[in-house]
């Protein structure tokens, strides 16, 4: 579904990612760990077009999609809740849901299918979105990516700033996304929360991946040496 | 009495189309354009000389001039205003009065400082008798056609993929990258329909009034007090800020006929310290 190829990049003379691959097939959820700094924002960064590699390739079924422009790439069938949610204050909750619609990307995920499976966002599609609570928020967020009918999902810290009850909710949320067959990339600072939602992890220190494995057989001393680099 | 305030209202209905395309960069793309009047003035020579070359009514120009001001108000945005956003708020700021600078200069070269007017032909004489007050079907014909363009871009800004387009993108243009929306495009389109907005206004303001070069700054003061009375990002506010506006301005020609553009003033003043928002800021997204 998507291959990232010894992709290579930073910011100006500055370089942050070194040779990262990855290879994920249709329906499968990875989770994409590591602390501060070890680049996950970055590999989204170019995986989302906002960043242009210095080398290496990004594909999406079977097409390089590594210089083309955010935009395209929504098109293209990539598409991500953002961290921090940022839903577009003026407007609705139904109107931030068709903004995501706004590629007319054909398939499953429409305005109705969106309120089937958050049904809570369906009572509040009138209200502006800054009326919501942060989960609530989150559920938009979620909807409104799933709007463009994306091939695969980058989902950047969906707990950040959220309560207890409302990560539950989310992240509930998020396992019915799983049992539709999507294809996601998870950054999650919760390793826990993330292992337990995803079929496969990569650990990145340093802007390289230094780990990979299946999320159920995932040995919690090999990640925190990978993950800090030490024992 | 009562005919110079219905007058003053459909004056205002003018002044209200002045503010729409002005309502639309500050208020909906928050972004300004300092030379918007300057802007209208354009419109007006344009007007005047596609009527001169055409022979045809001014009325009859309209389309074709709006088109030739959507054309320039894309371009605009995208040649100049476009490299001044993200970088706070004064480079737009100087970038536009700089345009407008420019703008005064190159109509002087090109249209001399002589006041001109667009001839409204049998429309200019022509009134009709509402009970015991006689209107002009000129000043009727602006508040209808005004009517109309603010009904048309209350739908399109509140209602369409393009509308939430434009929000979207002033509320966050790197999320709305992510959603797929080419924001530099959805801009330039807004600000493209902002100015075809103004010609609209500039065609009956000249067959209204006279214009020259340097009556470019006074149409951006009513249009900017009627967008701050209306409440920003309000489409019909800016209407209803337009009236409250040419009502003041005739009110005021009554104590002293000298008077009406500082009574208009003033009672911005008032209303700016009364209500900082605007009257219908809690509209403010259609």
């Amino acid at each position: 579904m998507i291959t990232v190829t010894d992709l290579r990049a930073g910011y100006g003379p500055l370089p942050v990612l070194f040779g990262i691959s990855l290879e994920m097939s249709r329906g499968e959820t990875l989770a994409l760990i590591g602390a501060n700094g070890a680049g996950k924002t970055t590999t989204f960064a170019v995986l989302t077009g906002r960043i242009k590699p210095q080398s290496g390739h990004v594909t999406l079924r079977g097409g390089d999609i590594s210089s083309m422009s955010p935009m395209q790439i929504v098109g293209a069938g990539l598409s991500m809740v953002p961290e921090g949610r940022q839903l577009f204050p003026s407007l609705t909750v139904e109107e931030n849901l068709l903004v995501g619609a706004h590629c007319r990307r054909s398939g499953r995920w429409t305005l109705e299918r969106v309120y089937e499976i958050f049904p809570t966002v369906a009572e509040f599609r009138k209200r502006p979105s800054t009326a919501l609570s942060g989960g609530q928020q989150q559920l938009v967020a979620i909807g409104r990516a799933l709007m463009s009918n994306p091939d695969v999902l980058l989902c950047d810290e969906l707990s950040l700033g959220l309560s207890p009850v409302a990560v539950d909710t989310v992240y509930v949320a998020f396992d019915r996304l799983r049992s539709e067959g999507l294809t996601t990339i998870l950054v999650e600072q919760d390793i826990a929360r993330a292992l337990s939602v995803s079929n496969r992890f990569a650990c990145m220190r340093h802007g390289q991946i230094v780990l990979t494995g299946a999320s159920a057989n995932a040995d919690r001393a090999e990640i925190s040496h990978a993950y800090f680099g030490m024992h | 009495m009562l005919e110079t305030l219905i007058n003053g209202a459909l004056v205002g209905a003018l002044y209200g189309l002045y503010g729409l395309g002005l309502s639309l960069c500050l208020g909906l793309m928050r972004q300004i354009n300092m030379a918007h009047g300057d802007f209208i003035v354009f419109s007006a020579f344009l007007a005047l000389q596609v009527t001169g070359f055409l022979g045809i009514h001014p009325l009859l120009a309209m389309p074709l001039i709006a088109l030739i001001m959507f054309a320039v108000g894309w371009a605009v945005q995208r040649l100049f205003i476009e490299r001044t956003l993200g970088r706070g708020d004064m480079p737009p700021i100087l970038v536009t009065f700089g345009l407008s600078i420019i703008l005064q200069n190159v109509m002087l070269e090109l249209f001399s400082a002589d006041t001109r007017s667009l001839d409204p032909g049998v429309l200019g004489a022509a009134a009709v008798k509402l009970g015991p007050v006689t209107v002009g079907i000129l000043p009727l014909l602006t508040l209808v056609v005004s009517v109309g363009i603010f009904a048309v871009t209350a739908k399109i800004f509140g209602a369409t993929r393009f509308g939430r387009a434009v929000r979207a993108t002033s509320d966050n243009e790197q999320t709305a990258q992510l959603m797929g929306i080419a924001t530099k495009k959805v801009f330039a389109n807004a600000m493209g329909l902002a100015l075809a907005i103004s010609a609209v206004a500039a065609i009956f303001y000249g067959m209204r009034g006279t214009f020259d070069p340097s009556t470019g700054p006074e149409r951006m003061l009513f249009a900017f007090e009627a967008v701050i009375l209306g409440g920003l990002g309000s489409v019909w506010g800016t209407l209803f800020g337009g009236i409250i506006l040419g009502l003041s301005q005739s009110a005021g020609t009554l104590i002293i006929p000298s008077l009406g553009p500082l009574v208009g003033h003033l009672v911005f003043l008032v209303g700016l310290l009364a209500v900082p928002n605007g009257l219908f800021a809690k509209r403010a997204r259609t």
